[in-house]
């Protein structure tokens, strides 16, 4: 069986890795405002007329500021991996440095009971699905110390294995080939 | 004078019909003329509210409108601004009275809604967020509303149960509502019963989507006085954006603005939609009577009790259980039943609830009457940063 390419479900908003997962933003060469997803022309800030922004990396960490689960199969082009759908949880997390929140799926397998408000939680890199081309993927964020809260088994394994706990998704070798 | 007047308002019934929306559109737009006593001929200028899932006639719906009312030449202006659109029709008409262009014109929204889901429009559009965040994070409109009711409970104590009880106490209000589409009572324990659909929200926390149409007849003062003793008159219509940084995570993006540089504004976006309204009518939350606010979620209502300066931030909760926001209380909030009676007709909805402020302040809201009031605001928010206020008064 071919081993399909993994790559980003979006080129340039993330830096995917089974080690090291990061968000990619910009900075205003002139006021030094963040932005997610990166800005490649004007700068948000209404007091600055910037047009030239450094790609940085965001905080790798952040604290969670809200979150919920989908417990409904959301519409295309949302694509499904599972038959039937499996719930999965959002969350919204705070980076401290940058001073703002970003929206992110959490790791495959986390329940909401297992979430709470101000909760560390690390970046990680997940399939979100694949076709016949390619292993699509994205970011997620994990638990900081999913053992502390609440032990479940399959999240045992480190944030840097978050594949562990993928969908029974036969076909879909949770291996990481491309990388 | 900035005010205008409201000669007349009708409305399409909300349901799940299937007709085209023009249908609606030309039945409220017939009901508000019957009220205010006009003929078509009588109209200067037509104001739509585009709706975006029903083909090109909807994104020109000011035309569309004007064309099955039948052509004769009248000035026409069509807007979108998503759950907004229906205010911002509203000030479009309003500037061109006060600017002395036309004397009485029409507004008019209305809705074909698929089933289910708000889908973002067709075809692959990976530059458009509100395409993007479907694919990338699966996030419904629920998800983002679910963001913030989980919010108040993390931040006020609020409970499951007092998001429920939003949702039983406009199922009460909208019973003897003959637009709205859901007219049945509901306990707490049907809400905590339905199904949960983004923890904390379940079924009956979320309104649905629906088919209607809204229309309103406004004038200038001097237009109206020659037509009616003591209309109805339209104080303010606040159609402002957020100011950067906006800190709270909106519809549809994936992360807000960074505060890193630039301190967060005096007023949050949800704030700042109602006091630019307050100070346009040179009011405050203290003259008000009623209000529609946009109940997109029972939870969401909370929040906009708070956003409209009903009550102190934190204390929405406490005034929802003392029976303030019900008819009879202090501050009743969507007597009209709301969208959780309804559901939304996103073109019509905004202009829906002034009209249901209009009946209320002439005292003609049969059934779910606000009793002596004289001083009404809605307030509302269309995805990608359209505020939208209204206050009339009498």
């Amino acid at each position: 069986m071919d081993i399909k390419t993994r790559q980003a479900a979006i080129e340039g908003w993330f830096i995917p890795g089974d080690d090291r997962t990061a968000l990619v933003g910009s900075r205003c060469r002139e006021c030094g405002t963040y932005s997610f997803p990166k800005e490649t022309f004007f700068c948000k800030n209404p007091s600055c007329t910037g047009t030239e922004h450094e790609q940085v990396e965001l905080s790798r960490r952040g604290r969670i500021w809200s979150f919920t689960n989908n417990c409904y199969q959301p519409p295309a082009p949302y694509v499904a991996t599972t038959d039937p759908f499996e719930p999965f949880a959002v969350a919204a997390v705070e980076l401290a440095e940058e001073r703002l929140v970003v929206l992110g799926q959490m790791v495959s397998g986390t329940s909401i009971e297992d979430l709470h408000a101000g909760m560390e939680v690390e970046l990680v890199t997940e399939t979100l699905f694949e076709d016949d081309e390619a292993v699509h993927l994205i970011w997620k964020w994990c638990p900081v110390c999913p053992a502390i809260s609440d032990p479940a088994p399959m999240q045992q394994s480190s944030p840097e294995d978050p594949t562990a706990n993928q969908s029974g998704d036969l076909p879909a070798s949770p291996g990481r080939a491309g990388s | 004078m900035t005010e205008i007047a409201v000669l007349g308002v009708g409305m399409h019934p909300w349901g799940k019909w299937g007709r085209n929306f023009v249908e609606y559109g030309v039945a409220a737009a017939r009901a508000a003329l019957d009220d205010a006593g006009l003929g078509w001929a009588d109209i200067d200028y037509v104001a739509g509210a585009d709706t975006i899932r029903n083909g090109y006639p909807g994104f020109i719906a000011g035309a569309t409108f004007s064309q099955a009312l039948g052509w004769r030449g009248n000035r026409v202006a069509s807007c979108y601004a998503a759950c907004a659109s229906g205010a911002h029709a509203i000030n479009l008409a309003r500037a061109q009275i006060l600017a002395g262009f036309c004397d009485v014109a029409l507004v008019v929204g209305a809705d074909t809604t698929p089933k289910g889901f708000f889908a973002p429009v067709g075809g692959d559009r990976p530059e458009d967020p509100d395409w993007l965040r479907f694919r990338l994070l699966g996030a419904t409109n629920p998800t983002y509303f679910a963001l913030y009711a989980r919010r108040r409970m993390d931040l006020y104590g609020a409970t499951r149960e007092d998001f429920a009880r939003v949702k039983v106490k406009n199922a009460l209000h909208g019973l003897a509502n003959p637009n709205a589409r859901y007219r049945k009572e509901v306990t707490v324990q049907d809400v905590m019963a339905s199904p949960t659909v983004a923890d904390p929200l379940r079924l009956l926390d979320i309104c649905a989507t629906s088919d209607g149409g809204a229309a309103m007849v406004v004038s200038s003062l001097e237009y109206a006085k020659r037509h009616t003793a003591d209309p109805v008159r339209i104080s303010a219509v606040s159609t402002v954006t957020p100011t950067y940084p906006q800190t709270v995570i909106e519809m549809p993006n994936f992360a807000t603005d960074s505060a890193a540089t630039v301190p967060p504004p005096e007023r949050g976006f949800r704030d700042a939609i109602g006091f630019a309204a307050y100070h346009e009518a040179g009011i405050g939350p203290e003259d008000v009577d009623v209000a529609e606010v946009y109940d997109l979620s029972t939870a969401l209502e909370l929040d906009w009790y708070e956003n409209l300066g009903l009550c102190k931030e934190g204390e929405a909760e406490r005034l929802l259980r003392d029976g303030e926001t019900s008819i009879g209380g202090r501050i009743p909030v969507n007597p009209s039943g709301g969208l959780a009676c309804f559901g939304e007709a996103i073109p019509a909805q905004a202009i829906a609830q002034v009209c249901e402020l209009t009946w209320q302040l002439r005292g003609q809201a049969s059934g779910r009457q606000v009793e002596g009031a004289k001083v009404g605001i809605t307030v509302n928010q269309g995805l990608f940063g359209h505020g939208s206020s209204v206050i009339v008064r009498t």
